[in-house]
């Protein structure tokens, strides 16, 4: 019960603040209800058992990618807001539609999960010689999927490179 | 009771909230949010089958993502630092340099 209602308070709140995400005209307004966001679906995390995601969602979306936004948003100067620019050839009312009919066929499944639950899988959890969450996640990263651990080390080092090249003024 | 069905219709609702800001903003920085709330909406559902199932390899997926929304968010805001410096516009509909 008591998990029923933090999940109902936890969803009310992402769907709330990213609604408010989108739709608000302040840009930096923005980004601080994104935060928010993100700090909900990290007490989200926590609540299905994931404390170590949590944490790193915290560090890394509250904490880096969010921060990165913010000097963005002060480096760019708005003079002129780019919503005010209207594009004859562009079509909002398609936008809508096709994300109306994305929003449709996503109905339409949830409504057949729902008529037809899942079945329980059984669970064939890999045999860690761990039992907290942190310790089973770093024996899974440095064990099955140390090559894939890797490999996001390499994308993370050649975004930085590119983001440096990108953002420098002249090479 | 809390299924995790719940847990996906949360996430496609996310999911929806992120599409429609692709869609309908104009303001190049909100898009590339609404790309992270899509992240996020992927990452919930990562976890809850990860909880559903009792594995943990969910979680490591979702570390995965992060990582590469981490990637994607400095690569992109470079991006949009290079391209403000040259045309004073944070408006997609004024990045039309490589259409067509």
């Amino acid at each position: 019960m008591s998990q029923a209602i933090a999940f109902y308070f936890l969803s009310a709140c992402i769907l709330g603040f990213a609604v408010l995400v989108i739709t608000t005209r302040d840009t930096v307004h923005s980004v601080l209800f994104l935060v928010l966001d993100f700090l909900f679906v990290a007490a989200l995390y926590v609540l299905l058992g994931a404390q170590f995601v949590a944490a790193i969602q915290i560090l890394v979306y509250a904490g880096g990618i969010v921060v990165l936004y913010l000097f963005v948003v002060m480096l760019v100067n708005l003079k002129r807001p780019p919503e005010a620019h209207q594009d004859p050839h562009r079509r909002t009312n398609w936008g809508l539609a096709l994300s109306v009919a994305v929003l449709v066929e996503l109905a339409i499944v949830g409504g057949y999960s729902y008529a037809r639950p899942a079945p329980a899988f059984a669970a064939p959890s890999p045999a860690a010689p761990f039992t907290g969450n942190t310790e089973q996640v770093g024996w899974l990263l440095y064990t099955s999927y140390l090559i894939p651990f890797e490999v996001a080390s390499m994308l993370l080092l050649v975004a930085m490179i590119g983001a440096i090249v990108l953002a420098k003024r002249e090479l | 009771m809390i299924t995790s069905t719940h847990y996906m219709l949360l996430s496609a609702a996310l999911f929806m909230i992120g599409v429609i800001g692709v869609m309908v903003r104009r303001n190049i920085i909100i898009i590339f949010m609404s790309i992270e709330l899509i992240l996020n909406a992927v990452n919930i559902n990562l976890i809850a089958f990860s909880a559903q199932l009792q594995n943990v390899v969910g979680q490591v997926f979702a570390i995965f993502v992060i990582a590469v929304a981490a990637a994607e968010a400095a690569v992109g805001l470079g991006i949009i630092l290079a391209f403000y410096r040259n045309k004073e516009t944070v408006n997609i509909d004024e990045m039309n340099l490589m259409r067509w």
